[in-house]
């Protein structure tokens, strides 16, 4: 079975439903709309058609029972994979991930090897409760790894390394980052939880991210590059628990911090950073440690509220200038816009 | 078998009383839901059940998890939050478990466990087994969002599940008569959800002992679900040793009612029990109570230096 060696995000999370299903029996496949003809954005396509209806299974609009019987299946030996096609949907189900899912190891010394797969949305009107980027929620409870994929590769790599994880895990989807083109290799690859990636080296600042906020910072360190400004750009990949030694060992050698969150800035992931970074690397900072996060506000569904909601590659670019007191801002080596600021592309068209 | 039936009821209520009267000695430091007055259905369902079948409680845990086999000096030292504990002090009186025996957990948030034995019976029945999940539950639980959620699932999928409910009328101070409409009947409401549903008089036994073995061999069978309410009492307080009927949240002579109808000597006059017989049992079962109490009391403490221990089954670098 040959493809292309570039494949979208959404295409590469499917191939690691198919990998793991085909490769361990214990792996089951269920949430609402797994066998619809939408098939969850095109990521369940094909599977109950391979693996059977006992395997791979629509459900119940029951976001916490469901959850729950995952749990329970998954003591009982079972590795389920969940998902849910927004987060926003999957709050009703924090009792079962909280007070079950994140506790059974500690308290009974029962593993739970659960993967709960959560789309988060952007744009389009998503509006306040259809985009919300709750991965300081996740994780801030203990016994939960917190896993967010920003390509391809990645979106695949960590998908398989969490299905046979022992332990609950929580994997963030950017719904933007479905669409995100990359070379991903083919077969039973695996990128391990728990570990970063440098995806640009440099010494001036060092910017840490995840998810889609990757994507604008790769965007930000290319523009700056044109004026030889070089940026390290850390990609954390599991943000529960967080591989501290690659972010001090940067901010050791930049002396700068920009930390970047999908999500609201304050209890974020981004918070997190600055503080740990404050805390441990004080001597060598340089300056002050800076955050971009969205707005302490609920998103509003309006086109026109929300053109200045997103923090992008332009605020990077400009928060980093500050930080480094450059006189001049290359903003014209940023990639121009040419679709409106809600949609991932041109080729876009609503809903989602 | 009714002998049986009515040591395992005796045991609980022996454990329970001996529980209350060392509570106030401040060496038990969690908090101890008791089960005294509702020791029938714990008892019968525990001695319907196979060896194979699986367990799932609530707060209220003790008795079930004694009924289905639990390890006594696991409990009552885990109880004491010591190492030899049956989780080495991590959960409590409102955490048990014991694997071997088929008590998978109890677990303290109302509703809580109950998909969780429902996700148990889905994997039985993906794997072909004959056992099935018994998931005990509280009056109070039919309000949880969560038990409507997973006995749909239960009904869609046919799993072998046993659904016994315990309906003591109480959540906590708050009387169902305040919770829930005076005309309803959990039964028909399970029926409704698609789940064959009877129910027994829970101080009665022997006749909740013949439900339960009824409804095992009909889940055994591929019936599909069952929901068993048993109509019952609880003597104490809701959390804690003590009576606490002077707070006067229960009706003047409800509490004196229900004693009345006690199950124990309900089942001694059936059993035509002899006063030596009974005496003998007593002892038997004290010994191994003060053997427990003892045992817990010695052991140590879990080492300190293992509190950051298995947050994860595997640890992530860094």
């Amino acid at each position: 079975m040959s493809r292309d060696s570039t494949i979208h995000a959404a295409q590469a999370i499917n191939e690691a439903l198919h990998l793991a299903m085909a490769q361990d029996e214990r792996v089951l496949k269920f949430g609402l709309g797994v066998d619809d003809p939408k098939a969850i954005f095109n990521t369940t396509a094909g599977l109950q058609q391979r693996f059977g209806p006992a395997r791979v299974f629509d459900t119940p609009t029951s976001e916490n029972g469901m959850t729950g019987i995952a749990i329970g299946a998954a003591l009982a030996g079972m590795r389920p994979v969940m998902c849910h096609q927004r987060l926003d949907f999957f709050l009703l189900a924090m009792d079962q991930l909280v007070n079950n899912a994140a506790k059974w190891h500690y308290t009974f010394g029962r593993a739970v090897p659960l993967t709960i797969r959560l789309i988060m949305g952007r744009g389009w009107g998503q509006g306040p409760t259809h985009s919300q980027n709750l991965q300081a929620w996740f994780a801030h409870v203990p016994g939960l790894k917190v896993v967010m994929p920003s390509n391809a590769a990645d979106a695949k790599g960590l998908l398989l390394s969490s299905i046979f994880d022992d332990d609950p895990v929580v994997f963030l989807e950017h719904r933007w980052l479905h669409f995100a083109q990359g070379e991903v290799p083919e077969g039973d690859v695996r990128v391990p939880l728990g570990r970063a990636a440098v995806r640009q080296s440099g010494d001036a600042v060092t910017i840490v991210a995840a998810s889609y906020m990757v994507v604008e910072a790769l965007h930000a360190c290319r523009a700056l590059e044109q004026i030889g400004i070089h940026c390290e750009l850390i990609d954390l990949r599991t943000v529960k628990p967080i591989d501290w030694d690659t972010v001090f060992a940067s901010v050791r050698r930049t002396g700068r911090l920009l930390a970047l969150d999908t999500g609201a800035a304050t209890g974020s992931i981004a918070g997190e950073i600055v503080a740990r970074v404050g805390m441990d690397c004080w001597g060598a900072l340089k300056a002050a440690p800076a955050r971009l996060a969205l707005p302490d506000c609920p998103e509003p569904t309006s086109y026109g509220l929300t053109r200045q909601f997103y923090p992008g590659a332009e605020e990077i670019v400009q928060c980093i200038g500050k930080m480094l007191g450059l006189s001049r801002l290359p903003l014209e080596f940023l990639p121009q816009r040419h679709s409106h600021h809600d949609v991932p592309g041109v080729w876009f068209s609503g809903p989602f | 078998m009714k002998t049986a039936l009515y040591r395992a009821m005796l045991r609980i209520r022996m454990v329970e009383e001996e529980i209350a009267r060392r509570y106030p000695e401040q060496q038990m430091r969690c908090p101890v839901h008791l089960s005294i007055g509702q020791e029938a259905p714990a008892a019968a369902f525990g001695l319907a059940l196979s060896a194979d079948d699986r367990a799932m409680s609530t707060h209220r845990s003790h008795a079930h998890y004694l009924g289905k086999g639990g390890d006594l000096e696991k409990m009552i030292a885990e109880l004491y939050g010591k190492s030899t504990g049956c989780c080495g002090g991590r959960g409590g009186s409102m955490h048990l478990s014991d694997e071997r025996a088929g008590f998978l957990a109890s677990t303290a948030i109302v509703g809580n466990s109950i998909p969780v034995g429902v996700g148990v019976a889905l994997a039985q029945q993906l794997r072909g087994e004959s056992a099935l999940t018994c998931v005990f539950l509280g009056d109070g639980a039919t309000e949880e969002g969560a038990f409507y959620e997973a006995a749909n699932f239960a009904a869609l999928r046919h799993l072998p599940v046993l659904f016994v409910c315990e309906n003591n009328l109480y959540s906590v101070y708050s009387p169902l008569s305040k919770r829930q409409p005076a005309e309803r009947d959990l039964c028909t409401l399970a029926r409704a959800l698609g789940v064959p549903a009877e129910q027994v008089d829970g101080n009665d036994a022997q006749a909740v002992l013949a439900v339960a073995q009824r409804a095992a061999a009909e889940i055994r069978a591929g019936g599909g679900p069952r929901f068993i309410e048993c109509m019952t009492y609880r003597w104490r307080e809701h959390c804690g040793p003590h009576f606490d009927d002077d707070l006067g949240y229960r009706p003047t002579g409800e509490l004196a009612a229900w004693q009345d109808r006690d199950p124990l000597p309900r089942l001694a006059a059936e059993l035509a029990l002899t006063d030596t017989d009974r005496q003998a049992m007593i002892a038997e079962i004290g010994a191994e109570i003060d053997r427990a109490f003892e045992l817990a009391l010695a052991a140590p403490y879990p080492d300190e230096s293992t509190v950051f221990d298995a947050i994860y089954r595997t640890e992530l670098s860094s």
